[in-house]
């Protein structure tokens, strides 16, 4: 049986992680199709024909689907479930707040957020925080997974035709309403998937030190991330916070500065590329997982290190 | 009103997890345990939203082995009224956790059950949404803030892309993010008088469910270590390794 990929969009586009999700789904099972399910979502259906990996879509739109609602997607996707043997999805908040809806409507015990398939049944996924690495086996007759997007390359983006195909729209839940989203808009690289990030924690000191952080990420076209001390401490809003309870970030450089590396912080970005630490305390455990470590004072390094960088005459964006 | 809140015992947040050398699963004797910390704001918000005279009435419950009762307990230090403990051994998963769940809301009929968005030991993130998928009720997952408002709850909620609000009637499921509040700690006259509150023990199999796992752990192992680096000297010198070594500016 063929696998079933429930694409995140935005009724416009598709999000970029449906791309990986979509690798994770083909190693599954080459027969993979694809679900979206959206309110004028046409462009979005169009895109995910196009990936090579997608052998079919299926598209359903209807004005209650337009807020990806769970409560209205379930249903949707939980009537398509028998002519699957797994339904894939994303492990962001889209997934999250969806997949276990469906997994409990078709009684599977789901498989949440693995970071690598080894077989059509058997999977690993981070547990503690990525402390430990679980291999799984689900026995249920159908599976539900959802995948870490960043452990997973994103799929070709075209030179695929799959045919559309369109299916009747399900119910309105009545119970659930949408009333807004706001969302953050910034100049900035997204923090989950910028190729830099630069991170302060609680050695900053204050929100307005802050601005040694924010102009080397300019220059370098980063993203900027912080602990969870630096959260707490009020320095910077939260959608900024790196760690076990905020984001999981794999970039190709990560700068930690004046962050010590507790546990919980180094569970979300110890996986990155390159880590590189400065930090006044030689003996911090940021510096264990640091491919390049300064032990300096950070008031005195970030200015000198921006002086660096204005020196070199290219920098890679 | 009536809120049920659902906690879980795991490793304490601060502990450096250990990986058995067998494989079988994660050094759990003679370390620290405590609440779910998501949990502790489920608490703590239910608790809050009585003492504004939105509800008159907070049960916790946890579903495992004997010592998971300490959680319950440190719940009805910090204010909940009164416990259940739901007794079950083993590993247990959301899917079997969400069914006794559905069995203790069948009968206790709460307006609203409260739980952490995730436990931090097997990191599924599930339980909540699923038992919202089981009683058919409307689900706020990741709440950051909660306003009541009659039979009615705005929830704003934690999303990849920022923030969104939602209203749900009652009766509803909310998972709780770290952000929603400030757990209080228990007093001493308050854990006191928490060992008189009373807590209904209940066995998973009295409730007709089946616990056995579905997913099979075949193996726990460490991650990969990453190769130890190197402390630079200066500044200029690292920008030098970053350009021309790393090749990553």
């Amino acid at each position: 049986m063929a696998v079933l990929l429930i694409a995140e969009h935005n009724n416009k586009e598709l999000r970029p992680f449906t791309l990986n999700a979509a690798t994770a789904a083909s190693q599954i099972d080459s027969e993979v199709h694809a679900v979206i399910i959206g309110n004028d979502s046409a462009e979005a259906s169009k895109q995910l024909s196009e990936l090579p990996v997608i052998k079919k879509v299926l598209s359903v739109e209807a004005p209650h689907y337009e807020n990806f609602t769970a409560e209205n997607f379930a249903p949707v996707v939980v009537k398509l479930a028998e002519n699957y043997s797994h339904i894939i999805c994303s492990a962001n908040t889209f997934g999250k707040n969806l997949m276990p809806r469906i997994a409990a409507h078709l009684d599977t015990s789901q498989v949440s957020d693995i970071i690598k398939v080894i077989s059509s049944d058997t999977f690993v996924r981070p547990i503690y925080a990525g402390n430990a690495f679980a291999t799984v086996k689900s026995n249920d007759a159908k599976k539900c997974v959802t995948i870490r997007p960043t452990s997973f390359e994103p799929c070709e983006s075209s030179g695929g035709s799959a045919p559309i195909e369109k299916i009747d729209a399900g119910e309105e839940f009545s119970n659930t309403k949408f009333i807004k989203r706001e969302e953050i808009k910034s100049d900035r690289p997204e923090l989950g998937t910028a190729r830099i990030v630069v991170s302060g924690g609680r050695g900053m000191q204050s929100g307005d030190n802050f601005k040694l952080i924010t102009e080397i990420a300019d220059k370098l076209g980063a993203a900027i991330g912080a602990s969870r001390a630096a959260v707490d401490a009020g320095y910077i809003s939260n959608d900024h916070q790196v760690g076990q309870t905020g984001k999981v970030v794999v970039p190709d450089l990560y700068i930690a500065v004046g962050i010590s590396g507790a546990i919980q912080h180094l569970a979300g970005m110890k996986e990155s590329k390159v880590i590189v630490a400065i930090n006044k305390d030689g003996e911090a455990p940021i510096f264990s997982v640091a491919d390049y470590g300064l032990e300096a004072d950070l008031f005195e390094a970030l200015p000198q290190f921006m002086e660096e960088l204005n020196k070199l005459n290219t920098i890679q964006k | 009103m009536k809120i049920l809140v659902a906690v879980k015992r795991v490793i304490d947040y601060n502990v450096q997890i250990r990986v058995k050398e067998d494989g079988t699963g994660v050094v759990t004797d003679n370390v620290k345990m405590s609440t779910n910390p998501p949990d502790d704001n489920a608490i703590e918000e239910a608790v809050k939203i009585k003492e504004a005279g939105k509800a008159t009435e907070v049960v916790a419950i946890t579903v495992g082995e004997e010592k998971a009762q300490e959680t319950v307990r440190k719940a009805l230090a910090v204010g909940a009224d009164r416990g259940i403990h739901v007794k079950a051994d083993g590993i247990l998963e959301p899917l079997a956790v969400s069914k006794i769940l559905q069995k203790v809301v069948e009968k206790e009929k709460p307006d609203l059950v409260f739980m952490g968005k995730q436990a931090i030991d097997d990191d599924c993130n599930q339980t909540g949404q699923m038992l919202s998928a089981l009683l058919n009720w409307p689900q706020a997952t990741f709440a950051s803030k909660i306003d009541v408002k009659d039979n009615k709850l705005e929830v704003t909620r934690e999303i990849d892309e920022g923030l969104e609000t939602i209203e749900i009637n009652v009766p509803a499921i909310v998972t709780c993010d770290l952000r929603l509040n400030e757990p209080r700690y228990a007093s001493l006259p308050n854990i006191m008088k928490a060992k008189k509150k009373p807590i209904e023990e209940i066995s998973a199999s009295d409730l007709g469910i089946d616990t056995s796992p579905r997913v099979e752990q075949i193996k726990v192992e460490e991650p990969p270590k990453r190769k130890a680096g190197i402390k630079v000297a200066n500044v200029a010198e690292l920008v030098q390794k970053l350009k021309n070594e790393a090749k990553v500016i």
